[in-house]
């Protein structure tokens, strides 16, 4: 129902049941705030978004009230910025000033209230944190000094991606933000999701870094350098660049990096073909046989370390296929290398991924041979970005390119891992080509392009009645589990992506305070599948032609020694 | 004797939250503090992540997170004692024991903690050895008290 309301002396409609956030958002009005997360009950802990209201003595916080009909608002009456400023300057007072040294300078929410409420003296001296960094997570670097306890990390970890590695510790002027016992990261139940990075207002949370080999090996003759791309990464890197969110830069990037040095560009949608080809015949193995089912999707390294450490009774019903990333990365180390003669130390590969887990994925033990790993360096998509930057490359100004052989071709299917549901409609294409021999002509599965937590599809194949389920977010995935331990056998193949949206949704991608581009990338892959010539993984001119030479069939020796993998039951502090 | 971690939490029915501050209590009562394992069972047990009841014990003031010493020494920070110079009286407790409040000497001897009130204002500033009251005390007084602790065997 909807009834007026007066805000800032005009009259605006307000929806009973609404907050007052609600509906000044409605209709266009922009109220500052910072613990606030859409879609989770307000925390109202801030107060960036207090409002005055007639009738009421103090300032009422907009995003935890609810809208009445007798309300007569001011949204930026003097009284209301001065108590922002002052909030802004008390925030400041304690926080570390190094923001030219801050991994988020530029793009801090912090700065932006400080810049916005025209602050320009120190009123408060308070004392400063003295906290000291957290390095011990492969994916993630907490430096817990510039943290200032909004908590929106802890919400997201709890009631977005139900693991609960992050809460307050203490009280008063100190708390701070980490896990059990204020440990380090990598002792706790993190599953290097990196969603809590992406709602981090500053700099307290970031993705860990590793950069200095890169430049010194891309300007050093005798090391050849290799560069693997998400299928994510061509329709995120635009935003990076102030273009439209969505726009499909694959070729100009593929050019980029070319210019950047590297010696040989790859897309990781080659490896994705590849491991839709792998897992349709590991698959229809196991359906065959009857024998560890329903299988869960293996690509996604945060669901992988969730189920090690949640779930080890399940990790048998997981694909051993290794992900994309690891699978691409083998082949350049054992196909590759030996095929151009190229030695092992030689070889530097680097991948660019929306991803903060694939740092740690391609740091795992099982990842490695003699403690050399198949994928040296993990980018996310803001480090190429910068790294872009760096090198003075205007992507703007760069013609596009082709990816390099023998690693060139790829379908639109192995694209379509970049969204959730997308792993499993190309892996229903590549399966009805395993099980029947021929093409299926039911491409588009729009049951799997929904934004829903879970979805299903049911499909008769050949003789088989298939069940797949996606799950959207490893915060969705217990009930599922919980089924399945009921005895539900209907379903028989399960995606797992820890991060709502599949890979655009990752936390190695842009930041944005709304982080509202994940649509736009996820219409973009869409709308590339359909106008791509080749939309079958197994299709793949270049993987047709390293089975013939290299790697014989699916789940050949060859294929079984180089890109599967083993899991393992993992302790933490749960 | 000492009841054992477990038999502490199975007096609480599991996965129930309510239980959580009455479990740490009963093991702070039988223990004298909590330590990693008590927090991570009874996390397992009441089905709360151990992330949450470290946040929430870490919260109040009553819980501890280090053995007490044989000797623990409670130093009022109270308005009344604070008026009356507590604040020097702590830091020369700190540097005579060469702890900081709320840790425990190496040798296992002394721990010390700051309190808010002990309601002996009156007396102000006192400190509280093993539930023995000091009264009006004064910075000197401070290492002969300890002293005389530290030959009591």
């Amino acid at each position: 129902m909807l009834f007026d309301i007066e805000v800032n002396g005009k009259t605006i409609k307000a929806r009973r049941g609404d907050t007052l956030l609600m509906a000044l958002e409605r209709n266009g009005i922009k109220v500052p705030t910072l613990c606030h997360i859409k879609d989770l009950l307000p925390s109202g802990a801030c107060r960036m978004c207090v409002v005055e209201v007639e009738g009421r003595q103090g300032l009422i916080p907009a995003c935890s009230h609810p809208v009445e009909e007798w309300m007569r608002v001011r949204t930026h009456s003097p009284r209301v910025v001065k108590a922002r400023k002052t909030n802004t300057e008390l925030l400041l007072s304690n926080h570390p000033d190094d923001c030219l040294y801050c991994e988020r300078n530029g793009n801090c929410e912090l700065q932006k209230f400080a810049e916005d409420l025209n602050v320009r003296e120190r009123r408060f001296y308070g004392k400063k944190n003295k906290y000291k960094t957290d390095p011990s997570s492969a994916s993630l670097l907490r430096d817990p000094a510039k943290c200032i306890l909004c908590g929106r990390c802890i919400r997201v970890c709890e009631e977005i991606q139900k693991i609960t590695a992050l809460d307050f510790i203490g009280r008063g002027n100190k708390v701070q933000v980490g896990p059990a016992f204020n440990k380090g990261m990598n002792l706790s139940s993190c599953i290097n999701c990196g969603q809590c990075v992406m709602v981090c207002p500053t700099g307290a949370l970031a993705e860990k870094q590793y950069p200095a080999k890169l430049q010194d090996a891309l300007h050093n003759p005798a090391i050849k350098t290799v560069i693997q791309c998400s299928p994510t990464l061509s329709v995120t890197l635009a935003e990076e660049f102030g273009l439209r969110p969505g726009k499909d830069l694959e070729g100009v990037m593929y050019a980029a990096l070319r210019k950047l040095g590297f010696d040989f560009v790859f897309d990781t949608s080659f490896g994705a073909d590849l491991l839709i080809t792998e897992q349709a015949t590991e698959f229809y193995n196991r359906l065959k046989s009857g024998t560890a089912l329903p299988m869960f999707s293996s690509c996604c390294p945060a669901w992988i370390k969730y189920a090690e450490q949640t779930h080890p009774h399940l990790l048998a019903n997981i694909s051993a296929c290794k992900s994309p990333q690891q699978m691409l990365g083998a082949l350049i180390s054992n196909h590759l290398a030996p095929g151009s003669g190229i030695k092992a130390d030689e070889i530097y590969s680097v991948s660019a991924m929306p991803c903060i887990a694939k740092k740690f994925e391609s740091q795992r033990e099982e990842m490695t041979h003699k403690g050399i790993t198949d994928v040296d360096l993990v980018l996310t998509t803001r480090e190429l970005a910068r790294l872009i930057r760096l090198n003075g490359i205007d992507i703007q100004q760069v013609e596009p390119e082709l990816s390099d052989q023998p690693y060139q071709s790829r379908s639109s299917a192995g694209k379509m891992l970049a969204v959730s549901g997308g792993l499993t409609e190309a892996f229903i294409r590549t399966l009805h080509f395993v099980i029947t021999g021929k093409e299926t002509s039911h491409l588009k599965v729009q049951e799997l392009r929904s934004t829903k937590g879970r979805k299903e599809y049911f499909v008769k194949i050949g003789e088989y009645k298939l069940g797949f389920a996606v799950v959207n977010g490893i915060g969705n995935i217990e009930p599922l589990v919980a089924e399945i331990k009921k005895g539900r056998t209907d379903i028989h193949y399960i995606e797992v992506m820890a991060c709502e949206g599949g890979c655009v949704g990752g936390g190695g991608q842009p930041i944005h305070p709304e982080n509202d581009h994940v649509k736009a990338r996820a219409k973009s892959i869409y709308e590339l599948d359909e106008k791509e010539s080749n939309r079958f993984a197994h299709q793949n001119a270049s993987l047709q032609d390293i089975y013939r030479s290299f790697l014989k069939q699916p789940g050949s020796d060859i294929s079984l020694m180089h890109l599967f993998t083993t899991f393992e039951e993992r302790e933490v502090m749960q | 004797m000492q009841a054992t971690l477990d038999e502490i939490i199975s007096r609480y029915k599991a996965g129930s939250r309510e239980a959580l501050l009455p479990l740490l209590q009963d093991i702070q009562i039988e223990y004298g503090y909590l330590n990693e394992e008590a927090i991570l069972k009874v996390g397992q047990h009441i089905k709360l992540p151990s992330s949450k009841v470290y946040g929430i014990a870490t919260f109040y003031d009553q819980f501890r997170f280090v053995q007490k010493g044989r000797f623990h020494i409670k130093v009022c920070r109270g308005t009344s004692c604070h008026m009356h110079g507590s604040s020097g009286i702590l830091r020369e407790v700190e540097r005579v024991l060469n702890i900081k409040e709320g840790n425990t000497t190496r040798d296992g001897r002394f721990s010390l903690e700051a309190v808010s009130c002990m309601g002996a204002c009156g007396s102000a500033p006192v400190m509280n050895v093993n539930g023995e009251f000091k009264t009006a005390i004064s910075i000197p007084d401070i290492a002969l008290i300890i002293d005389h602790y530290k030959n009591t065997i």
